[in-house]
């Protein structure tokens, strides 16, 4: 099939095209590029939601429950759901289908799987591309589901417009373990499995924090778009207020949800609505936007001339032989980077010189 | 090693149909195949026809493997194999058989379009090989 009758039926709403067209931005493959540019012009319509949290804390299950809600709201879902490959031999098991059985049978939930093999950040491009996809293709929403266990993981979530954390009772010790990772991301906290022990805790240690954070301004925290103006008004009103929320900041919700019963769903989409309400009232969507294509660029760009410098270190001899050679102590690595880096540098001031010739 | 590791793998769907509760052998297979680098996607217990069409066109598997033990398989597969034409996957998907399939349906199921029947003792080597062979250049 070429890429031309791949997007027309992409947009023309043929499911298999959508699938193959996700399938080649996973792959890299020839002339994907070319397709995913051709996308960005028809995009721009779904919102685009975040889940993550630890292993097993229920994010399929309420994705699941999410999508069905949507449904019957008469909106149409795409989810991406991120599953770790092994680093050994690249090898995955992507479970979370399973759990997202109260849609089958509903072709109008898209639900893709796809494992972390990217390379360089590149599963969070190759996500990014694959919302751009389901965008194009008409869905509504977008979700993107995956374990929040590290950097990776948190720049994929970060392709979303609306983040919820999904923070299970009884994870005491893990709030203190995550506080400097995916709590920091949270536009929204979702206490799921909140019928169980320890949620009324758990619910309380969160807006314990997110308390802490507006009060203390603490950078990227779950308050973290305070200013320091705002912390200052506080000051001025010479009181404790309990309220943390201010008219130009967002303050963290913290939703308690039973995903297995359906319970807190709603709630849970109204927040989602409230928040992105609030993106862009405030002007911070196109804050966001603007940040999320410049980093776009600049992962595109890497990944190129990482391709490029591929090429000429194996041009160099390849770079194990390379390798070898620091080991003889003959050289080292640093040297063999500026060797290896040199011919393009000289390239790239011929090429900074045209221009200004012909301008 | 995964760091210089390019673009395309394996993509299988290992699917249970059916009124059919063993997954042992289905969860022995996938297990071998994510040793073998590729990437596979487990549909669960119990699922209907419809819900593995659905699931091999929107993940756009190269291997769908069904398993079945329960010797429903020649109203099952047709009805698969119905679904995936239905979105014109059915011409660039391998579809395997697995399970208990007596000798005598076998030819019947090929006729349908499944690449290969798997029987009881069939060595989980053999199976990744054929997989490696076959699956469809895209």
């Amino acid at each position: 099939m070429s890429e031309e009758t791949l997007l027309e039926e992409l947009l023309a709403g043929k499911h298999r095209a959508l699938a193959r067209v996700i399938s080649k931005i996973e792959d890299r493959s020839p002339g994907y590029r070319e397709l995913v540019s051709e996308l960005y012009a028809h995009t721009g319509n779904a919102d685009v939601i975040g889940i993550t949290g630890s292993p097993g804390a229920g994010k399929s299950t309420l994705v699941d429950k999410l999508a069905e809600t949507y449904r019957e709201r008469g909106e149409t879902v795409g989810i991406i759901a991120i599953d770790p490959s092994s680093p050994f031999t690249g090898g995955a098991v992507l479970g979370d289908r399973i759990r997202m059985a109260s849609t089958v049978g509903d072709m109008d939930v898209f639900v893709r799987s796809m494992s972390a093999r990217g390379t360089l950040g590149g599963l969070s491009t190759a996500t990014a591309d694959a919302v751009k996809a389901m965008d194009a293709f008409g869905k509504d929403k977008v979700i993107i589901e995956t374990v929040g266990a590290g950097q990776n993981e948190i720049d994929i979530v970060r392709t979303a417009d609306t983040v919820a954390v999904l923070v299970p009772p009884g994870s005491g010790d893990d709030i203190q373990t995550l506080k400097a990772g995916i709590l920091e991301i949270a536009d929204i906290f979702v206490v799921n499995k909140a019928d169980r022990d320890g949620a009324d805790r758990t619910v309380q240690e969160l807006r314990d924090m997110i308390q802490l954070g507006n009060e203390g301004g603490m950078s990227g925290g779950a308050g973290g778009h305070h200013s320091q103006d705002v912390i200052d008004a506080h000051d001025d009103w010479n009181g404790e207020d309990d309220d943390t929320t201010d008219e130009t900041g967002w303050t963290t919700p913290i939703v308690e949800t039973v995903a297995t019963k359906g319970t807190g769903v709603d709630d849970l989409l109204n927040e989602f609505g409230a928040h992105r309400e609030y993106l862009l009232e405030s002007g911070e969507h196109a804050t966001q936007v603007r940040g999320r294509y410049a980093e776009e660029v600049r992962t595109l760009l890497r990944e190129d001339i990482h391709a490029m410098l591929e090429a000429e270190l194996e041009a160099a001899g390849g770079v194990d032989a390379l390798a070898e050679s620091v080991r003889q102590g003959e050289t080292d690595p640093y040297s063999i980077a500026d060797d290896v880096l040199a011919p393009l540098e000289d390239c790239l001031e011929e090429v900074d010189v045209e221009p200004s010739d012909a301008a | 090693m995964s760091s210089e590791q390019e673009g395309e793998s394996i993509r299988c769907l290992v699917a249970k149909v059916g009124l059919d509760g063993h997954d042992r052998g289905a969860h022995v297979i996938a297990r071998a195949f994510r040793d073998a680098g590729f990437e596979v996607i487990y549909s669960g217990l119990h699922k209907a026809p419809e819900e593995i069409v659905q699931a091999a066109v929107q993940e756009d598997v190269d291997v769908l493997g069904i398993s079945i033990l329960s010797g429903a398989h020649d109203t099952l597969v047709p009805k698969i194999m119905d679904g995936l034409e239905e979105y014109d996957a059915k011409a660039d998907t391998l579809v395997l058989a697995g399970g208990v399939i007596p000798d005598e349906d076998r030819e019947q199921l090929k006729d349908e379009g499944v690449a290969a029947v798997f029987g009881p003792g069939t060595s989980i080597e053999e199976t990744i090989e054929f997989v490696r062979e076959n699956a469809p250049e895209r």
